[in-house]
């Protein structure tokens, strides 16, 4: 991997101290996300996505360890990191009585723009985002996909060169998601780093170029989707057979693509690593051998099938 | 320099939002105004009673008033607070490198300034019924108003910070306001208390505080509850202001 890592964090630990106790939100993150991607932490609720968040965004002192956002300490360092992060909280971030220019004029003001900046700068924002003609109402009077990009828009105005986003399309219909995926992409394509969390498997695959996979406050995996799902269990390739199981199965065990191989309901099932590169080679060697599928498929397994295997639990089930 | 920026952006908006919701100013003064129609005329007769502080009956009893504004006016605005957390603006500013002290300090000049607004009209609705100005001693005590806000509210800034729900808010800043008040000899002079009612009224800055507006609306500009009173006041302020920017600046979760 090349580029320079815009979050790198070592051991980051973080304890909330509670009625029953301590409880371990963040339980060790080690971490480095490149610059110019949108990096993704999947987990389900209460797995500590939140939380490490809020230490990245330098809203929470760490217990322990360390982390390193543009460049600074988010601990000693917190003003450079703020001058170059944004950050939009599941809460959202728009007061429902301020207009949605009102909040952006004061955001850039804030980041010590001049009032004909920060005017301007809304001006671009609102064209951008499609909110021109929704500027000067109060944010209360908003569709939820509105809000969100208002929120998105308030995060950008003073161009930072990481956005975070705490799960940016929780309870929005599948068209507003849609819409926003495609603003978070946008950001990207103008050089933006995105972190972003997720408890939607569908959001992380479509939208991430990596992923770390988050479970009671660690890290149980990381990669880019389609790595990840690789790594993990391989492509599945089920092969219907007609009579005798077990040649194949010798046959197939035989080759080096194929990671393992069982008898499931009297098909043959194979884990291989790349499934579509698979089926000619698996085809052409049942020719050769004499023997004819009576059906083939090839499963290319989701991010949930990672998930269970790290964890032993379905994210859909835990993020119900 | 950048704190006196942020403070002014922070006063703007939040003064604008007040004002797009005016009635909430004018609901502020309605349990004043009560007081001064349904309570002020009983106290015409008390005010010949030995012990009575000196001055006619309103210029005893308005400075209470005022006090009384003050205290619930700013001791309640942790409310508006909680709305915009959960709304997620708090959090938003402090990812901002804004002055922490403007996100306190801006929030409560807007409080003082809808207070003093009150207190105004309090006053000017006070003249008909016979209560005594004389714009010195009026001058000085909104001054005294001034610091009296500037105490409480981020008193009530800092419980909504820390217990963030209206539900728990509400006991407890009721809880510290009622007291105070009582203690203050706003209703009736404390000099009708016992004694130990009156030693314990000594620990309250907002006895001082009565006395001393007492004693600006009377012209007795000598007394010395009024130097007393401003110190104190000042004092007490920039304790709470500072504790209260530390807590805008650490509000976790």
């Amino acid at each position: 991997m090349s580029g320079e890592p815009i979050i790198e964090t070592t051991g980051l630990r973080r304890v909330f101290k509670g009625h029953g106790g301590e409880v371990e939100a963040v339980a060790g993150v080690d971490l480095r996300v490149e610059a110019g991607q949108i990096f993704g932490f999947l987990g389900p609720n209460g797995a500590g996505k939140t939380t490490t968040l809020r230490i990245l965004a330098t809203l929470l002192p760490p217990t322990a360890g360390t982390a390193c956002v543009a460049g600074y300490d988010v601990a000693r360092e917190a003003d450079q990191v703020r001058k170059r992060i944004g950050y939009v909280a599941q809460a959202g971030g728009s007061f429902r009585e301020s207009t949605g220019r009102e909040e952006l004029v004061i955001q850039g003001r804030l980041f010590g723009m001049s009032k004909s900046d920060a005017t301007k700068r809304a001006v671009e924002i609102l064209a951008a985002l499609d909110l021109t003609e929704a500027a000067d109402r109060t944010c209360g009077t908003y569709s939820g996909g509105m809000r969100r990009r208002l929120n998105i828009g308030i995060g950008m105005v003073h161009r930072p060169s990481l956005l975070f986003l705490d799960e940016p399309t929780t309870g929005l219909d599948p068209q507003a998601r849609a819409r926003l995926w495609e603003e978070i992409e946008k950001l990207r394509e103008s050089g933006t780093s995105v972190f972003l969390t997720t408890h939607y498997l569908e959001e992380a695959d479509a939208l991430c170029d990596r992923l770390a996979i988050i479970d009671h406050g660690r890290i149980v995996a990381e990669g880019s989707p389609s790595d990840l799902k690789r790594e993990i269990a391989g492509d599945v390739l089920t092969i219907g057979v007609e009579g005798d199981c077990d040649k194949i199965m010798a046959l197939m065990r035989a080759q080096p693509f194929v990671r393992e191989a069982s008898i499931e309901d009297g098909m043959v099932r194979l884990y291989v690593d790349k499934g579509d590169q698979a089926v000619p080679i698996v085809l052409r060697l049942l020719d050769s051998n004499g023997m004819a599928p009576s059906s083939m498929n090839l499963h290319r397994p989701s991010l949930d099938d990672v998930f269970l295997k790290k964890t032993g639990r379905s994210l859909r089930e835990t993020a119900a | 320099m950048e704190t006196i920026r942020d403070t002014w952006l922070i006063y703007q908006r939040s003064l604008t939002l007040s004002l797009r919701n005016p009635i909430w100013v004018a609901f502020g003064i309605i349990q004043p105004v009560l007081y001064l129609l349904l309570f002020g005329p009983l106290l015409n007769n008390i005010a010949k009673m030995p012990g009575f502080p000196p001055g006619g009956a309103f210029n005893v009893f308005v400075p209470g008033m005022l006090v009384m504004t003050a205290l619930f006016s700013s001791g309640y605005v942790g409310f508006g607070l909680i709305d915009e957390m959960r709304e997620g603006v708090v959090e938003r500013m402090r990812v901002t490198p804004m002055s922490r002290v403007a996100m306190l300090l801006g929030r409560s000049l807007r409080d003082v300034t809808l207070l003093l607004a009150q207190a105004a009209m309090l006053v000017l609705l006070a003249i008909p019924f016979g209560l005594e100005i004389n714009p010195g001693g009026v001058a000085v005590a909104f001054a005294m108003l001034t610091l009296i806000g500037l105490m409480m509210s981020p008193v009530s800034y800092i419980l909504a910070l820390t217990l963030k729900s209206e539900d728990a808010l509400a006991p407890v800043v009721n809880g510290v306001t009622v007291p105070l008040l009582l203690l203050s000899g706003v209703m009736l002079p404390m000099s009708f208390a016992p004694d130990w009612l009156q030693t314990v009224a000594k620990f309250n800055p907002l006895y001082h505080a009565v006395a001393a507006i007492r004693a600006l609306f009377n012209a007795s500009y000598g007394d010395s509850e009024i130097v007393f009173g401003v110190v104190l006041l000042l004092v007490l302020a920039a304790v709470t202001i500072t504790v209260g920017a530390r807590t805008f600046s650490r509000a976790a979760s």
